[in-house]
């Protein structure tokens, strides 16, 4: 089985490598279609471990050395145990789809080489950080996503937006990250391995406050990857990368490796309760948070990437409250219809020659009958409605959060999905039916090719399906996972469920029924909820006030002040009497013989003297 | 009785008459027997040093000093012959090709 470990880890290296020999050279299809064999071959191999692991057999490889200093030894050691094998899949699945999408989304790019090296490059990335056997193959897999993010969301970066929301993304994360690398260093300090089996056996023995701190230091790693409240600007303006990149690295994948990292520290969580409710609340803050700000955006892609914020908030409330498994769940769901989702708006876009105000566009149902079918089955799955994948493993969260007393959290999620559905349907409502404001404007909406359609398709098929897996999903990840036990009786669950679908769909009626008479008044837009709302509760402004600028300013004093006139200075002094001194010594090389012999004698009575009066301490 | 003491001085005599020498003087045959009484000066000062300790080892190295002064003065002379040949002047500031 090692084999098939080797394969599904290195084909996207593989491809990435050679696709990158043809980077600078104009498009060649070849380079999309031989990415997408590898990554295709890597999710086979994936699924091949899928049905192979189980309780008693996993494959663990230590590939070789890596870092052995002192006491420090770190291999390069992969494990494929429950958990890794189900981000494997759904990494390798979603990335396969995003693949062959590419190859027509980025048809007329003239980077499509270049596009196609990274893509497989983060795909790879992923895969380290989701099989590596200890913290700190996580961490290098952790820096690789988020290189491989940097060099995508600015992959137009003639763009001074798109290079601008990179490097956003890049510094943000890079603040977050040192909170994991404090994390990682306690780790190592306290029980001096960062194996995650030795880390995990030993973890008890450690005393209270170096685990929350542990805990504490772990989950600011996963705030910024997974762009929680306050790290979560960079997400929404990380949508300046192309809609591919934007399905796979910022719905999909990556922004869920912080959900990933609770999971599979989860044995460390358990110990720390306290820590973990504070992960809940900041979830279900941010759920409600970042719906609250997709309810009024008119961006397309904006909306899509708040509402994978507030989803993402979601799964921090189950592995807050333990419930690992259920987050676990909701991630893989929560993968497929939302790549969906956004893989639908790259369609719409482009039918609309990358517009993105979705007041602009409207009535394109009949224009692109297949992308509004396939959206609107990702909106419904996303709302949460049965028996779509959506339903299963949110209103799980809801009732985890309910059975563990935390009424308020319960309150704010239910809430949130009432958002959720709205949300998700005013965008296709705006963007699909009423009335055709794109056609006044002077657009001609086209349908995607065939093959971009044919590869959205098992996708759909999965938001459709993926929700009846939730038993044998169950069963074999808490293999691994410590099971969540519901107190809960059946009809308090089912009056639950009842509720939350009842919210949904109400949502979603609201939605439908005051968009297709279209919608609000202008009027609303004065409000000064709205206005906040737009502004994204004015934190973005808050931000470039409280830290951008005070940090230009002072960046710009120490610059001009200290290293100019110090700094510059002082080395300018140096090279300047060096060089005056030489201009003075050049006249000793006259070249007259006599002259120098003279010089020479000089320089002996000189060293006479030294040697006389100079007596060095023996 | 002459003592170590005054081969010492005629040695720093003989020293500083080459020394001057070297420095003043323009022909650079006059050059070569400065040079000549520099070594010698030093050679004199070997001997008498050796013959005060009894130790052979300073004449010995006097030795090597004659035979190196003689193999010196052999090329130079033979330079400097050449560079007469070619130029018809022996003076030292004539020769100031590798002047920067």
């Amino acid at each position: 089985m090692e084999k098939y470990l080797y394969i599904a880890l290195f084909a996207p290296l593989v491809g990435s490598l050679v696709t990158a020999f043809f980077a600078q050279f104009p498009k060649t299809l070849f380079t999309g279609i031989f990415t997408s064999t590898l990554i295709f071959i890597s999710f086979v191999s994936s699924m091949i471990l899928l049905n192979y692991v189980d309780m008693d057999t996993i494959v663990h490889v230590e590939m070789m050395d890596w870092i052995s200093a002192g006491n420090l030894s770190i291999p390069f050691g992969f494990v494929v145990d429950q958990v890794s094998v189900i981000m494997m899949v759904t990494v390798t699945l979603v990335s396969t789809v995003v693949h062959v999408y590419s190859i027509g989304y980025m048809d007329h790019d003239k980077s499509f080489n270049r596009f196609f090296s990274y893509l497989s490059a983060f795909v790879f990335s992923m895969m380290i950080l989701v099989m590596s056997d200890n913290f700190v193959g996580l961490f290098i897999g952790w820096e690789g996503v988020g290189l491989c993010s940097w060099l995508l969301i600015g992959f137009w970066y003639h763009k001074h937006s798109a290079s601008w929301a990179a490097n956003e993304a890049f510094i943000m994360n890079r603040i977050a990250d040192l909170g994991m690398l404090m994390g990682l260093f306690l780790i190592y300090w306290q029980i001096g391995s960062l194996q995650y089996d030795i880390v995990f056996a030993n973890i008890v023995n450690l005393a209270p406050t170096t685990v929350t701190w542990i805990g504490i230091f772990l989950f600011i790693g996963a705030m910024g990857k997974s762009a929680q409240f306050p790290l979560h600007t960079w997400l929404a303006d990380a949508m300046e990368g192309p809609t591919p990149v934007s399905a796979l690295i910022h719905a999909a994948t990556m922004v869920t490796a912080g959900v990933y990292l609770v999971v599979r520290a989860s044995e460390i969580y358990v110990l720390i309760p306290e820590v973990g409710m504070f992960i809940a609340s900041l979830g279900a803050f941010v759920a409600v948070f970042a719906a609250s700000m997709a309810l009024v955006n008119r961006d397309l892609k904006r909306i899509i990437a708040y509402s994978t914020l507030s989803q993402l908030g979601y799964m921090f409330v189950a592995a807050g409250l333990g419930a690992y498994w259920i987050a676990l769940f909701h991630l893989m769901t929560h993968a497929f219809f939302k790549s969906l989702l956004f893989l639908g708006a790259g369609n719409v876009m482009h039918a609309m020659d990358d517009e993105l105000d979705i007041k602009k566009m409207g009535g394109l149902y009949s224009a692109m009958k297949p992308t509004a079918i396939l959206m609107s089955i990702a909106s419904v799955a996303l709302a949460g409605i049965y028996p779509f994948a959506g339903f299963f493993s949110k209103d799980k969260i809801l009732e985890v959060a309910f059975n563990d007393g935390s009424y308020l959290l319960w309150f704010a999620l239910f809430i949130g999905a009432g958002l959720t559905a709205f949300y998700s349907f005013r965008l296709v409502m705006l963007v699909f039916f009423g009335e055709k404001v794109h056609e006044k404007l002077g657009f001609h909406p086209h349908e995607a090719k065939p093959f971009v359609i044919y590869a959205l398709t098992p996708l759909a098929l999965l938001a459709i399906v993926a929700g009846f897996f939730e038993h044998s999903f169950h069963e074999f990840t808490t293999q691994l996972l410590s099971n969540y036990e519901f107190t809960l009786e059946h009809s308090v669950g089912m009056i639950l469920i009842f509720a939350t679908s009842a919210i949904a769909i109400s949502g979603i009626a609201f939605a439908v029924f005051k968009y297709k008479r279209g919608g609000f008044s202008e009027n609303i837009e004065n409000w000064g909820i709205y206005k906040l709302l737009s502004n994204q509760y004015y934190i973005p402004k808050l931000y470039e006030v409280a830290i951008m600028k005070p940090f230009t300013a002072l960046s710009k004093f120490i610059w001009l002040e200290v290293d100019m006139r110090i700094v510059d200075s002082t080395v300018d002094m140096i090279a300047k009497v060096i060089y005056g001194t030489g201009e003075k010594a050049r006249k000793m090389q006259s070249g007259n013989l006599s002259s120098m012999l003279r010089w020479m004698v000089v320089g002996i009575i000189v060293l006479l003297v030294l040697a006389i009066f100079y007596r060095p301490m023996v | 009785m002459i003592t170590l003491t005054h081969y010492l001085v005629l040695s720093g005599i003989l020293f500083s008459i080459g020394l001057v020498g070297v420095m003043k003087r323009k022909n650079l045959l006059m050059l070569f027997f400065s040079t000549e009484i520099l070594l010698n000066a030093v050679n004199v000062g070997f001997a008498a040093v050796s013959k005060y300790y009894g130790d052979l080892s300073g004449q010995m190295f006097a030795f090597f000093i004659i035979a190196v002064a003689a193999s010196e003065v052999a090329v130079g002379l033979g330079l400097l012959v050449l560079w007469y040949k070619k130029t018809g002047s022996t003076d030292l500031d004539s020769i100031q090709m590798m002047k920067g």
